[in-house]
């Protein structure tokens, strides 16, 4: 039972002010989203796997994300949306503590993983330990120069595993979760670099899979793809739902509305608005929100 | 408010004046790259010309001697093997240990602003001072005498920084994003430098380590501060025996003599025919060296192209 609600907002083809037309990535303005009732009975009514709040974080003086709040639905993909420069990237990077490697930052407030009730961002808590409960894919794909096996089996060596047996189960078993092991079940030992730009960026989320993370986070996944390779990768997130559960950063509304079932619009360090996608992208509560997801700026 | 247009034969004029500078500037470097090419390729040519009534087995296989035609270079060249191996073992991981703790693990205050400074000025102190520290410290308080070990070691402070700055450039060259996925993963700082950062390195700590051998093996003034000016015409101990248990390292202990040496030897001799051996000796360690250097490029190139970020 799906429905598809069509929405334009305003269009302003006109110049403005200053004389410039706005230049716009095509399609922005009108974003479609397909709503699925049964998805998102389901998705309304899962259960919590992490709560942001009162989160703030420092770069040195600087207060880049101002007192977030909201929640993290388990096996759901929650989007992260907002013009460049609004702390997007940022807030992804507090759920794995990858900011512990740049001196001089600071967090506060709470990011509480359930179920065990863990404050991903307290002092106490090893960010090792956290990141090897919370995978990550980046904007670059960045396979590691080694096989595409190591590459892949990197995390489970990492954890300890030396079983060949079990190395090769696994890594298949991920290879096969990332829709790439058709492509690439001949050439293990070759080279991750020698693969084209989609595949490598499917073999880091196989990469980041294998070790089976409890939350993936994908930072601006495709934005260095093509649209072929971006609407697999694409397909292959709405399919991870199943396993994990997503947080993505997109700077592509249609991404956000293709692929996720909650969006949170950030501008400058703070949380605007955070709703089911469908109701993000066709009856936003706020004007700022509805500003960006037409075009108006970012 | 539009800008005068200017004319299609203004344009053509400005444009022929500015790739003009372009070929002046080509000029200009060919000039000076054909230069210092050329005053090198002269000059190992004329070491060959002169010393090449000399080149052959004999030559390699002779001890020195008091006859000029049957001198020999076996005990110099054995001993520069031997004195970069111990070069070699002493410098790449004392060097590569300390760059990779500046490089990855030093936290960035002033101490290590420091640190930094004089590793850099360190490569640029005279070698014959680094004479002068061995001869003390090696030779003397350690006891070493004139032996392979101590001139190893000297010529081992010697490359250090070269090996320091140039590891600490590889490691600089493995991006940020290579790291961050090894991170994500759960790996910790050693693990990420260990499995990752040095391996895919190498290539650049290589080609440093080779540079500064290829200076250590041409150095004369510190070899000759630790007093190793000698008339050798005997070999070291050899390393590998027949008996058990194989291995030897009295050679370590051994007077030896090295290639610049035997050849500074031969110049200071009022004997003509002494000459002819020295061109011969130098246009072989010349040889040598730029041996060293075309391995190190073919290592740096065979490294970049299996690891292309």
């Amino acid at each position: 039972m799906s429905s598809e609600v069509k929405f334009s907002g305003l269009m302003p083809a006109s110049p403005d002010d200053s004389g410039i037309i706005p230049v716009r990535e095509s399609g922005r303005g009108a974003v479609q989203v397909t709503v699925d009732e049964a998805r998102r009975a389901t998705a309304v009514s899962s259960p919590i796997k992490a709560r942001v709040s009162g989160l703030n974080f420092y770069y040195g003086d600087f207060l880049a994300l101002k007192n977030l709040n909201m929640e993290i639905r388990e096996h759901q993909v929650t989007a992260l949306i907002g013009p460049s420069g609004c702390g997007k990237s940022t807030f992804l990077r507090c759920f794995n503590r990858m900011h512990d490697l740049t001196p001089g930052t600071r967090y506060e407030g709470s990011v509480v993983l359930h179920p065990e009730d863990i404050n991903l961002v307290a002092r106490g808590i090893d960010p090792i330990s956290v990141r090897m409960r919370i995978g990550m894919v980046f904007q670059k794909p960045n396979p590691f120069p080694k096989s595409i096996f190591e590459n892949v089996a990197y995390g489970l060596r990492v954890r300890g595993l030396r079983s060949r047996v079990r190395l090769a189960e696994q890594v298949e078993q991920a290879l096969r979760a990332a829709a790439l092991w058709d492509e690439v079940k001949d050439r293990l030992n070759e080279s991750g670099l020698s693969l084209s730009g989609g595949q490598q960026q499917r073999l880091c989320i196989a990469r980041a899979l294998a070790t089976n993370p409890e939350v993936l986070l994908f930072d601006e996944p495709t934005s260095a793809l093509d649209p072929i390779a971006t609407a697999r990768i694409e397909e292959l997130i709405t399919g991870l739902r199943e396993r994990v559960t997503v947080i993505i950063v997109t700077h592509n509304m249609q991404q956000a509305a293709r692929v996720s079932d909650f969006t949170a619009f950030m501008y400058l360090g703070e949380l605007i608005e955070f709703d089911e996608t469908s109701k993000i992208f066709t009856n936003p509560g706020k004007k700022a929100t509805e500003d960006y997801i037409t075009g108006r700026y970012g | 408010m539009a800008a005068v247009r200017a004319g299609a034969a203004e344009l053509e004029r400005s444009v022929q004046h500015r790739k003009l500078m372009d070929q002046l500037f080509v000029l200009v470097g060919m000039t000076v790259l054909f230069a210092s090419l050329l005053t090198l390729a002269l000059l190992f040519m004329k070491l060959v010309h002169d010393g090449s009534a000399r080149f052959g087995w004999d030559f390699f296989m002779n001890f020195p001697s008091r006859n000029a035609a049957r001198a020999g270079i076996l005990s110099a060249w054995v001993g520069t093997c031997l004195v970069m191996l111990v070069t070699v073992a002493a410098a790449m991981p004392v060097g590569v240990a300390a760059a990779i703790y500046l490089e990855e693990y030093a936290s960035k205050n002033w101490v290590t602003a420091v640190i930094e400074i004089n590793v850099t000025n360190l490569a640029g102190v005279p070698s014959i001072i680094y004479g002068l520290l061995a001869l003390g410290l090696f030779v003397y308080k350690f006891n070493l005498g004139q032996s392979i070990a101590a001139a190893g070691l000297t010529l081992a402070l010697l490359i250090l920084p070269i090996v320091v700055v140039a590891t600490r450039e590889a490691l600089r060259a493995v991006p940020r994003a290579i790291r961050e996925a090894a991170y994500a993963l759960g790996a910790t700082h050693w693990e990420v430098t260990a499995h990752h950062v040095l391996p895919y390195s190498t290539g650049g700590i290589l080609t440093g380590m080779i540079i500064g051998l290829s200076r250590a093996i041409g150095e004369t003034a510190p070899i000759i501060t630790i007093g190793a000016l000698a008339f050798i015409a005997f070999l070291p101990t050899p390393p590998i025996s027949g008996q058990f248990p194989y291995l030897s390292f009295t050679w370590l202990t051994d007077p030896f003599t090295v290639m610049p040496i035997q050849m500074f030897n031969w110049l200071s001799r009022p004997d003509q025919a002494f000459q002819v051996n020295a061109a011969a000796a130098g246009a072989i360690l010349l040889a040598m060296t730029l041996l060293m250097n075309g391995v190190a490029i073919y290592v740096r190139y065979r490294f970049r192209k299996r690891i292309n970020w």
